[in-house]
């Protein structure tokens, strides 16, 4: 039998109406899990898990597809909505999505966003129904060395985007990569700058710090300016729904995304963040209007939006192909697997054929689901910026709250009987910073990427060089490195070649952006 | 379904007499990692066969367990209801951490399962057997890169180990850590590394396939159907077992322990637990009382002077 064949016979499968049913619950689930604080889509899994054991094997498979998928979206409303992103695949996202939603634009934000996922959903799990044996060889071809390129153009990138000030810029980046050498050292297993507090050793947590600096920080400033709190909001400028112009703005960067996504997310060592950081970076770069970034461009929604999808699709390339769980998720479905004698691996499409395409075909269903769940909804999501801002951001405060408490409720301080969350105590301190940090001026987004991408960077640098014993040529080994390498000397060196040919005043513009 | 939520309502009711305790287990890690599906399988296990009515799991994750150890020896204190699942890894992270809270702060109870380390190279290598591993190893002991889960863990236990026992400076050994058995595995796939070094289960697909050589297994016994000689059988005097725990609160009665460790062991040999440790390939190695006390303790003496031989514990 062919693949079309294969693939034909499971979404037969899977278009059972008892099977329609099980995604309708798997998506509503991973919609309202991701987008509630605190739950990510990993321990909804392990959750839910037990009750799927009831059902059969194709059942139990299509729901996870609908959870999996339904999380890595639902993050993405609250992002546009609300500026707190509760995984780090979306802080990209709230970066100008949560700009549009102020404009009265959160309608098409959140339209590009779902439709944006539902094309990268669709065409990334159409990749790996088809090219996923080619993809994965070219994902195990990434070597420690070639990670630390992909790392470097992401740094360079996306400071290229950090604004007028390379020196603010550079200093929130600063601030970011120390942050994240704090706790253990993974190479050594020795404790760095946690000074005896248990709760520092495994790092700071990447969203803690993300929704203190977007939520908390732009409370504080709101609280301390009586003019933004007075200003009108426009819940609903035009319409809820994507314009001629926007779908035209949206269509290339849903795709650009989605080929940016897909085999970053089926590296071992990739993740849907950093495919979101080059998508971000890569919209901005090809944007006839760039200098509406940082000011809600649509473009730097559609594009992470369908790069965080694609890359969600991407993490079972390896983990269907190679048995090789990349992400939490995965790990726990992998588990799941099991459950059904399925064995992830090498072998798994030779000997359980039947059961990979229904999952496959379930994703596309899950994934299509998904779409009619949430683009009714839309309508009602934006009712909630009509909300008086005090109210509002009352209840961000809340939200950001119970979603650190959710995820880390430990009272692990305390003064006497007094018990106190240490999270909790970060989030507070890391929102003051944020305060601090727009008060004066400087960027958000570069804390956050340095947090992020320096200790990846930090662990394949060293990997690489104890790999090669110390010799510093083996970065530029492999033609992998000095391609990524190649493209970052282009993307720095592009600007400043159009900026002396006179087209500086357009990238002027473009620093300008804030957070 | 029906019939399996009222047959365990019925064998629920009638056991409530001899019910101890609505157990709340702590996995220190990460939803999807060993040491929570231990503690979920458990619960499914106590309340299946009615040894408890209703098990709470929560994850406190990070530092190798280490930070779910403290919460629980501080917060748990005497509470007879509380336990915890651990392994041998927390034993290397306590020592590279500098944990403050130690095994000797809660209450070991029994070890449930235990795992052998396999050390594999990829298909390509010129590496056909654990005699060349060995010649590599003395020739240039720096040359020879082993990728595995984290620094101080049982996989690079394990690797310092080998160096030690056949003569090589363990210093010397180039541990390369990933953040867990599956990254390792890609790098080892990718040919970025030497040799591979991790949890068998991890491997076996791969074995299989013939995408890997399995060179050696860490265990006394062949793991069955694996097809590998053990490092003894290979010509290294070494035996290592990664394993898996319980322990219970401190300060609890020597009354409680007794009526904990005795709910463990009906767990342990119950029929649910039995087919659950065939689905996920974990392999039974029950131990309780002075015998596992003294196995712990022989356990963590070796880890340390290991640790300091490698280098990572001063």
């Amino acid at each position: 039998m062919n693949t079309f064949e294969l693939l034909g016979q499971g979404l037969i499968a899977a278009m059972q109406v008892q099977n329609l049913i099980y995604a309708l619950i798997g998506v509503t689930l991973g919609t309202a899990v991701g987008v509630l604080p605190g739950i990510g889509p990993a321990l909804t899994v392990a959750l839910l898990l037990p009750v799927t054991y009831n059902l059969d094997p194709a059942g139990s498979l299509i729901m996870f597809a609908g959870i999996y998928y339904g999380g890595m979206y639902g993050g993405s409303t609250t992002s546009i909505l609300l500026n707190t992103p509760g995984e780090s695949a979306s802080i990209v996202t709230a970066l100008e999505g949560n700009k549009m939603a102020r404009q009265g634009r959160g309608g098409p934000a959140l339209a590009t966003a779902a439709i944006g996922s539902f094309v990268a959903g669709l065409i990334a799990t159409l990749g790996l129904a088809f090219i996923a044996p080619f993809v994965v060889k070219f994902a195990l071809s990434f070597g420690p060395a070639d990670y630390f390129a992909l790392m470097i153009l992401a740094f360079i990138t996306v400071s290229a985007a950090f604004g007028d000030s390379p020196l603010r810029g550079l200093t929130a980046l600063f601030i970011g990569l120390g942050l994240g050498i704090i706790g253990i050292d993974q190479q050594t297993g020795q404790t760095r700058l946690a000074f005896g507090v248990l709760d520092l050793l495994d790092g700071i947590e990447v969203t803690t710090l993300a929704v203190a600096l977007f939520a908390i920080g732009e409370t504080i400033k709101t609280a301390t300016d009586p003019d933004q709190i007075k200003a009108e909001v426009m819940a609903i400028k035009g319409s809820v729904w994507m314009t001629l112009e926007d779908w035209k703005r949206s269509w290339a960067s849903w795709l650009r995304g989605t080929f940016i996504g897909f085999p970053i997310g089926a590296m071992p060592a990739g993740g849907a963040d950093i495919a979101s950081f080059l998508s971000y970076s890569a919209e901005k770069s090809f944007a006839k209007k760039p200098e509406e970034f940082g000011h809600g461009a649509i473009e730097g929604v559609a594009g992470p939006e369908a790069a965080n999808n694609a890359s969600a699709a991407g993490t079972l390339v390896p983990l269907l192909t190679l048995g090789l769980p990349t992400t939490a998720t995965a790990a726990i479905m992998l588990a799941g697997f099991q459950q059904f004698g399925l064995q992830p691996g090498p072998l798994l499409f030779a000997n359980n054929a039947g059961l990979v395409w229904s999952l496959i075909a379930s994703l596309l269903i899950a994934n299509f689901m998904l779409l009619v769940l949430n683009l009714p909804l839309i309508g009602l999501w934006v009712k909630l910026l009509t909300i008086p801002k005090p109210w509002l951001y009352a209840g961000i405060l809340v939200f950001a709250t119970l979603g650190t408490l959710g995820a880390n409720g430990a009272m692990s301080m305390g003064f006497g009987s007094v018990r106190i969350s240490f999270e909790l105590v970060l989030l507070l301190a890391f929102g003051v910073l944020g305060y601090l940090l727009r008060r004066f001026g400087y960027p958000i987004a570069p804390v956050v990427v340095g947090l992020i991408l320096g200790p990846m960077a930090e662990q394949q640098l060293r990997r690489a060089l104890s790999i090669s014993q110390g010799d510093p040529a083996v970065l530029f080994h492999s033609p992998i490195s000095l391609v990524l390498y190649a493209v970052a000397i282009i993307a720095v060196g592009l600007p400043m070649i159009m900026r002396w040919r006179g087209k500086g005043a357009v990238l002027g513009q473009l620093a300008s952006d804030e957070d | 379904m029906n019939k399996l939520l009222l047959a365990a309502l019925v064998s629920g009711a009638l056991s409530m007499p001899a019910l101890a305790a609505d157990y709340t287990i702590l996995a220190p890690a990460a939803p999807g990692g060993g040491w929570d599906q231990t503690a979920r399988t458990m619960q499914e296990a106590f309340t299946a066969e009615g040894i408890s009515g209703n098990v709470q799991v929560t994850n406190v994750p990070g530092a190798g367990g280490t930070i779910g150890l403290a919460q629980f020896a501080n917060q748990d204190a005497g509470n007879p209801n509380a336990l915890i699942v651990g392994g041998y890894v927390m034993v290397g992270a306590i020592l590279t951490n500098m944990s403050p809270v130690t095994l000797a702060d809660v209450t070991p109870i029994a070890r449930l399962t235990g795992e052998a380390v396999a050390i594999v190279v990829p298909a390509a290598s010129d590496i056909q057997t654990l005699d060349d591993l060995v010649a590599k190893l003395k020739e240039n002991t720096g040359a020879v890169s082993w990728a595995g889960g984290s620094a101080g863990g049982v996989d690079h236990i394990t690797a310092g180990l080998i160096a030690k026992t056949v003569g090589v400076d363990p210093t010397q050994v180039n541990y390369i850590a990933y953040s867990g058995g599956g990254e390792a595995l890609a790098a080892i796939l990718g040919n970025q590394v030497t040799v591979g070094i991790s949890g068998i289960s991890e491997f076996s697909s791969q074995i299989a396939a013939g995408e890997l050589r399995l060179l050696a297994v860490s265990s006394e016994e062949r793991v069955p159907g694996v097809d590998g000689p053990t490092l003894k059988e290979a010509g290294v005097d070494l035996a290592v077992q990664n394993w898996r725990m319980v322990a219970a609160a401190p300060g609890i009665s020597a009354e409680q322990k007794a009526a904990i460790t005795a709910d463990i062991k009906a767990l342990a040999t119950s029929a649910t637990w039995q087919t659950a440790l065939e689905t996920k390939g974990w392999v039974d190695t029950y131990l309780d009382g002075e015998a596992f006390d003294t196995q712990l303790a022989a356990d963590i003496a070796a880890t340390e002077t290991i640790l300091k031989d490698i280098g990572l514990v001063q």
